[in-house]
């Protein structure tokens, strides 16, 4: 337990002291907000879908989870370059410790900035509707988080420098982003976009916060839970297995 | 200087191998270490010094081959294997985003140090490194000699029966590496701690040294006292000897370029 509490402790120190990080990665979100709540507002009003940004907002907070957890789990190859991971691993603690303790700190951090998010939302004039569901939208984010972080874990555990990020932040990050339903309603969509929509575990994320926050979800929230929970726990596993194979 | 050296082996290597591909990093190699003894590895840059360190320590898996650290076996008791050695990198290993506190803190309680015990402890080794001052600054604003006296600290910590140094005082002068090797002959003396370092400062070993093993293309050449050694090669230092039973003069000129690109390669490739 205390191992899983000290590593958990020093991601969230970390998070907290890179204030300059923090503010710059609020930025895009917020623009995300601004930009597409207003600019595509009017259209999307026209098609008889409502107000943009209350749809917009739920998928804009996944973003950020989706982002910072990604990024939180990927920051073990900075360990692994600059030999701090070499320290951890002759430690006298089980693997899978340093594992869940490295992903609940990421996740921990992710939730915190998709918390932050969903406040910058109410600035911005997002409405909830029923605040005794904001439990529920809290519990999607953080198991969106531990979900991504894991697979964060996963990745960086079997790469060995951040030269494959740009592929991994293309070919993976951003689809999984763009394909969640986050953006556009998934109603109404070609059958291979509808399939693909249907395999990301995000898509599930974002329907369950939008039902949470009051706007209208396609799967209903049980559903949803159900499929995260149980993508996250075979992340974890798969996550906990290759960080267990790393040789420094 | 008394010697504290007992007549158990602390660590048993017999027939280590590690195989990258074709290479053999390590080939087939067997020695022993004694209980409380100081123990210099030597060898030329790829000489597989690492790689033996690597293994000895649980952070890579042998080809073939066995070893016994403090009467545990790192095939199947890693965690123990873990709790009897401290070690220092030969690459830095802090995280310079903490303060040195928290990466002594951090240290502690992965090693298990009790609760009650740790401040004191911790205290104690900063004093003993003269960092105690600058507990509470980042890692990232040390020099590189007070990062290295922090790792000592931390390789320290949890009272390890041996500890491994890997090339601990490279890039450091002099005052500091007189410093570290106060600190850790003084342990030695008072704990009965084995240590077990690999350097390049011919000197350095033949100061501290009471036996030397020297690897060269992952093999053994040879394993004894200064003196001994000398007597072996027929030379008067243990430089000498070295070069004697290493040959690096001679060899490095016939290194062709694309040898060294190989070399530099698998370096890079796998530290």
């Amino acid at each position: 337990m205390s191992t899983i509490y000290i590593l958990w402790l020093r991601q969230v120190k970390k998070y907290f002291r890179a204030k300059s990080r923090i503010i710059g990665s609020l930025g895009q979100p917020l623009l995300f907000l601004l930009v597409f709540g207003f600019g595509f507002g009017a259209i999307f009003q026209q098609a008889g879908q409502g107000n943009y940004l209350q749809f917009l907002t739920s998928g804009i907070i996944m973003m950020s989870v989706l982002f910072t957890a990604i990024f939180s789990g990927i920051d073990l190859i900075w360990d692994k370059q600059f030999g701090f991971l070499k320290e951890t691993m002759v430690a006298p603690v089980p693997r899978w410790q340093i594992m869940l303790g490295k992903t609940v700190g990421g996740a921990t951090v992710a939730s915190i900035q998709g918390v932050i998010v969903f406040v910058l939302a109410l600035f911005v004039g997002f409405k909830i509707s029923d605040p005794l569901m904001l439990p529920v939208a809290l519990l999607f984010i953080i198991l969106i988080a531990l979900l991504f972080t894991s697979l964060g874990v996963a990745i960086a555990s079997i790469i060995e420098d951040m030269q494959g990020f740009q592929l991994i932040m293309n070919f993976m990050v951003m689809p999984i982003f763009f394909l969640s339903g986050a953006l556009f309603p998934l109603q109404g969509l070609p059958t291979a976009l509808e399939v693909v929509t249907r395999i990301d575990p995000l898509t599930y994320g974002v329907d369950g916060i939008r039902s949470a926050l009051g706007g209208v979800g396609s799967f209903g929230m049980g559903m949803d839970m159900m499929v995260i929970v149980i993508v996250a726990v075979i992340f974890l596993g798969v996550g906990t297995y290759l960080f267990e194979k790393i040789q420094a | 200087m008394v010697s504290n050296v007992k007549d158990t082996n602390i660590i048993s290597i017999s027939g280590l191998t590690k195989r990258f591909k074709n290479f053999a990093a390590v080939d087939n190699i067997s020695f022993d270490v004694k209980k409380g003894e100081i123990f210099a590895f030597l060898g030329p840059n790829g000489a597989g010094k690492s790689t033996t360190i690597k293994m000895l320590t649980t952070l890579l898996e042998p080809t073939s081959g066995s070893v016994t650290i403090n009467g545990h076996d790192p095939k199947n008791n890693k965690d123990a294997v873990r709790k009897s050695f401290g070690i220092v990198f030969q690459d830095p290993s802090l995280d310079i985003d903490m303060t040195a506190l928290e990466n002594l803190q951090y240290h502690a309680v992965l090693f298990k140090v009790p609760a009650d015990i740790r401040k004191k402890r911790i205290e104690e080794l900063l004093r003993f490194v003269e960092l105690w001052d600058r507990k509470n600054d980042m890692v990232k604003t040390f020099s590189g000699g007070m990062k290295r006296r922090l790792e000592m600290a931390r390789g320290l910590l949890h009272h390890p029966k041996i500890i491994f140094l890997d090339e601990p005082t490279l890039g450091l002068d002099p005052q500091t590496r007189n410093h570290i090797w106060n600190y850790l002959l003084e342990i030695n003396q008072k704990e009965g701690m084995t240590i077990f370092f690999s350097t390049h400062y011919m000197e350095e070993a033949e100061k501290v040294a009471q036996r030397i093993a020297i690897i060269d293309h992952g093999r053994i050449v040879a394993i004894g006292s200064t003196a001994e050694l000398e007597e072996k090669t027929k030379t008067a230092t243990l430089e000498e000897a070295y070069i004697a039973l290493t040959g690096s003069v001679i060899r490095e000129e016939q290194v062709n370029g694309s040898d060294r690109m190989r070399l530099m390669g698998r370096m890079m490739g796998r530290n």
